[in-house]
């Protein structure tokens, strides 16, 4: 758990961070999400001291992050950047080992770690150890970047922009890919963003910041039905609707009965079954799971989604 | 680009624009005087045409390797193949210059000397030209290019072990001085290869105090800067004061081996020029370290010192040892100018061969140098390129 | 005006003042001579000898200028595309030759005097030259290089309107170079009696008389000093009227 108290951070007369305060619950994933220059990357870069705050505290499980050197502190929480960063000089398998080897691990203990995780990442250890990151795609780079950050096991992981280089289809995979991860680690994320889409897919709770100061924190629901400001609505834009629809999964509003044509997979969301209404002009779709019917979804019931919630 | 372009439409037989060059300059090299023939050393010399400068079967024997030389240089051929005869030629060519030398010279006659002539010089240059540009063509890999370095070293050994060469002029001013001769050399070394080795060590702390504290990186480069625009002979000649009253004045600092005249001066002021190159370029490496990889290092709890040692330096290393590059072929240059405060070097043989009016004699000193300065550019471009192979891709 | 501009003034008004009169600097002199020994230069005008420094400096640039630009831009047009890496090398294997080792071996050809001095500035000069022009011209932004193509403009107008103009800062940084170099290699010159402030200095280490070694060096490395101060304002200029300004030289 991460509870962020009054953190403020002041350059010259500005106030970058403006009396933040916040908790991300352990296992949850938190997005900050802001305009350049909100102080959402600040924020994140406090929670690890790279950025020392001017008052305010970060306690992690209840304990002060000034408790112990920032160095220690850092080894102990994964940290994944926009442009990966890299070492370019070192092959895969050494980045990743970076911080177990500051953290003395013995060579067969981080040699597991790196293959485990290389292979939880789709890249084959035999072949993708022993290559220098320039050899590597822009995904994979990305892939190594966030195997890096969770090479020690960390229970936090801090991410700044760290799809930001990616383009759209290889994005949607690793912000996939990330879910999948952090619900096994179950590993409590703060990730740090300029996409309303990408916080509203990833994030348990949002936070959005503006100008130094925290505008609204709350569940991605919440924030679409009910922004706090009129710059909040506006980040989220004019389509409201689609984006609450994209929130829930078709399996949650399955009725009994038949529905003629193509069936859709009760994992998909109301957003896709909508569109699959709409472009092929039915009023209902079977649902299947596992290739099973088990029912299916009206119009009806997916436009009552797409309403404003009461 | 519009090099495909202008190269796909040639047809199989063509020829070779730069080969049009050398074959030019090897033509002339051939109608020039292969040697020069002088009755003592500073005598002016009498230029001997390949045809008289050696026997008849050896005349006949250069003369058919030039031709075929020019005649592959004409031609566009795979660079291999023109590389293997650019350097069978130059073979021939150095051999026979040794042999015209021998011919040339009468017999029991120690005065008269035997030199290479304009023609030498000129086809030396057109298929040291040629072999420039089958190398360059060829883009051989770092050790590959050592190796090559090694050969042709060992070749030219070969040449002068064998007495090969015994007879040339610059070989006769080597036997009168032969001790005198490693005496320098090894002179020569210390001072260039010494003075780097202080300034690296200086320097390259220096330059990461520099990038650290951005008020002495101003400071300290403008000091340095103005340092390089002080003449070489200056500065020499300015250092020899203070030094002499430090020898005088400082307890133990003349039974180190400091002094006002000599080595002393010499190897401060290379040192003084030595430290600008290497001290930029380590705040230069410094700065092109990727921030994103600066930053990860941070964030993932890398002290300072260990940034330093296993991100920042290894990253920075391939242009830090380029400055060293730099400043290693500068001052085997520069310890030449040593000599004229009495410092030592092949600058020696060059301001006393100045001063006599004796060729031969700077020749003894320039020669060595140049092929000097020109080995340790070769093997320090080459590890250069092995340490930065993968390195760069930010 | 700046406070460095002001300084530069001051600098470049106290060296025409000591070459002007340089009895006048007798004070600045004589702690560093031995009683007896001469402080000010005796063997000649120190303002004839700084002019003629100056004019072989100048004469050596002007032609390394006109080839090493002219050989630039040859090999990167298409008709001498091919000469374009072994250009390269070659400029990069003649920086191994020490300028003394070029100054000696001009002798035998050129005799003594001016000329041997003249043509090895003028041989060492070509390298940083060529060097920058080639960097200059290659390193252009594709985009705008694309554009002028598209818009039709012939590959001489290109190279006078577009790759000229936005190349020039870097070539001037390599006049600069090459200038530098050649304002201290000139005083080697005079070893081989070309009349350079290396006389000066020359004369001060044969009669071990410091002042005279102070007087060479400190005229030559402050003009030094002010050409590079002056050449790399022009660039600066220049880079911000292409509109380059955040591009490295």
């Amino acid at each position: 758990m991460i509870e962020i108290q009054d953190l403020t951070k002041v350059y010259g007369e500005t106030a970058v961070v403006d009396s933040v305060s916040l908790t991300v619950p352990a296992g949850q994933i938190c997005v900050v999400v802001g305009t350049s220059g909100s102080g959402k990357t600040t924020l994140m870069r406090m929670i690890n001291r790279l950025v020392e705050p001017t008052s305010g505290q970060v306690l992690i499980d209840g304990q002060d992050t000034r408790a112990e050197p920032p160095h220690m502190l850092r080894r102990r929480i994964g940290y994944a950047i926009q442009g990966h960063g890299l070492f370019p000089h070192r092959t895969v398998a050494e980045n990743i080992g970076t911080v177990p080897k500051l953290l003395g691990w013995d060579k067969a203990r981080t040699d597991a770690r790196i293959d485990e995780l290389l292979t939880l990442f789709q890249l084959d250890p035999a072949e993708y150890r022993d290559r220098l990151p320039s050899e590597l795609s822009g995904g994979q780079q990305q892939r190594v970047g966030v195997a890096r950050a969770l090479a020690a096991g960390p229970n936090i992981l801090l991410m700044d922009e760290p799809f930001g280089a990616l383009d759209p289809v290889i994005r949607a995979k690793a912000q996939d890919d990330l879910l999948a991860i952090q619900r096994r680690f179950e590993t409590t994320v703060v990730l740090v963003t300029h996409d309303m889409e990408e916080a509203i897919h990833l994030g348990n709770k949002i936070a959005v910041m503006d100008a130094g100061k925290l505008l609204q924190y709350a569940t991605p629901e919440e924030i679409i039905a009910n922004p706090a400001t009129e710059f909040v609505a506006e980040l989220i834009g004019g389509d409201r609707s689609f984006r609450l629809l994209s929130l829930s999964k078709v399996v949650a509003f399955v009725e009994p009965g038949e529905a003629q044509g193509e069936p859709i997979d009760s994992g998909a969301n109301l957003r896709e079954a909508y569109a699959e209404c709409l472009w092929s002009g039915r009023e209902a779709l079977p649902v299947t799971r596992d290739g099973e019917h088990i029912g299916r979804i009206t119009l009806t019931e997916l436009a009552r989604h797409a309403a404003r919630p009461q | 680009m519009t090099l495909a372009t202008a190269t796909s439409a040639r047809p199989a037989l063509a020829f070779d624009k730069l080969g049009v060059l050398i074959a030019l300059v090897a033509v002339a090299g051939a109608f020039l005087p292969f040697s020069i023939f002088r009755a003592n050393r500073i005598v002016l010399g009498e230029g001997r045409m390949l045809i008289d400068a050696l026997d008849g079967p050896s005349a006949w024997l250069t003369i058919a390797a030039i031709a075929v030389g020019i005649l592959v240089a004409l031609i566009r051929l795979a660079p291999a193949v023109k590389l293997a005869i650019a350097l069978a030629v130059l073979a021939v060519a150095f051999v026979m210059i040794g042999r015209s030398a021998t011919y040339l010279t009468p017999a029991d006659n120690t005065f008269a000397r035997v030199s290479p002539g304009a023609g030498f010089w000129l086809l030396t240059f057109a298929f040291a030209l040629m072999v420039a540009d089958a190398l360059t063509r060829l883009r051989f890999r770092p050790w590959p290019r050592i190796a090559m370095l090694a050969a042709v070293g060992a070749a030219l050994w070969l040449l002068l072990w064998s007495g090969a060469w015994n007879d040339l002029s610059i070989l006769k001013e080597y036997a009168n001085r032969a001790s005198a001769f490693w005496n320098e050399a090894r002179t020569h070394l210390l001072l260039a290869f010494g003075s780097v080795a202080v300034a690296t060590v200086a320097g390259v702390p220096l330059g990461i105090l520099c990038y650290r504290v951005r008020p002495v990186r101003a400071a300290v480069l403008n000091v340095l800067n103005i340092v390089q625009t002080i003449p070489s002979i200056a500065l020499f000649g300015l250092l020899i004061a203070p030094l002499a009253w430090v020898a005088a004045n400082v307890p133990g600092a003349s039974t180190i081996g400091i002094s006002g005249i000599g080595t002393t001066p010499a190897m401060v002021a290379l040192f003084a020029y030595s430290l600008l190159p290497i001290v930029a370029n380590t705040v230069v490496g410094l700065e092109n370290v990727p921030e994103a990889a600066n930053d990860a290092a941070r964030g993932m709890g890398m002290t300072g010192g260990q940034r330093l040692m296993s991100v920042e330096l290894p990253l920075a290393f391939p242009v830090i040892l380029t400055g060293i590059r730099i400043v290693l072929v500068q001052n085997i240059g520069l310890a030449t100018i040593a000599a004229l405060i009495g410092g030592g070097g092949f600058g020696v043989f060059v301001f006393q061969g100045i001063g006599q009016t004796a060729m031969d004699l700077v020749l003894l000193g320039a020669v060595p140098t140049v092929a000097l300065a020109f080995a340790a550019a070769v093997v320090l471009d080459a590890i250069v390129e092995m340490v930065s192979v993968g390195g760069r891709t930010q | 005006m700046s406070v460095g501009l002001v300084i530069r003034l001051i600098v470049l008004a106290l060296l025409v003042a000591f070459l002007v009169s340089p009895q006048t600097f007798v004070f600045v002199f004589r702690p560093l001579v031995r009683a007896g020994q001469p402080v000010i230069y005796n063997q000649g005008s120190l303002i004839d000898l700084t002019l003629n420094h100056l004019a072989i400096v100048g004469t050596a640039m002007v032609l390394a200028t006109a080839l090493a630009v002219g050989l630039a831009i040859l090999v990167t047009r298409p008709f001498g595309a091919e000469f374009l890496a072994l250009s390269r090398s070659l400029a990069n294997i003649g920086q191994t030759f020490p300028p003394v080792a070029v100054l000696a071996l001009a002798v035998p050809v050129l005799g003594f005097g001016t000329a041997p001095t003249l043509v090895a500035l003028f041989l060492y000069g070509l390298l940083p030259i060529f060097e920058n022009t080639l960097t200059g011209l290659t390193n252009l932004p594709p985009t705008v290089t694309e554009a002028a193509r598209g818009m039709g403009m012939t590959g001489r107008q290109r190279l006078m309107r577009v790759e000229l103009p936005l190349a020039l800062p870097v070539i001037l940084a390599g006049i600069r170079l090459s200038t530098v170099i050649a304002l201290a290699t000139a005083t080697i010159g005079s070893t081989v009696a070309a009349r350079t402030l290396g006389e000066v200095i020359i004369a001060g280490l044969l009669s071990r008389n410091t002042a005279f070694v102070a007087q060479g060096g400190i005229i030559v490395g402050i003009l030094a000093v002010l050409i590079y101060d002056g050449l790399s304002a022009i660039e600066r200029m220049l880079m911000r009227r292409t509109g380059q300004a955040g591009r490295q030289a």
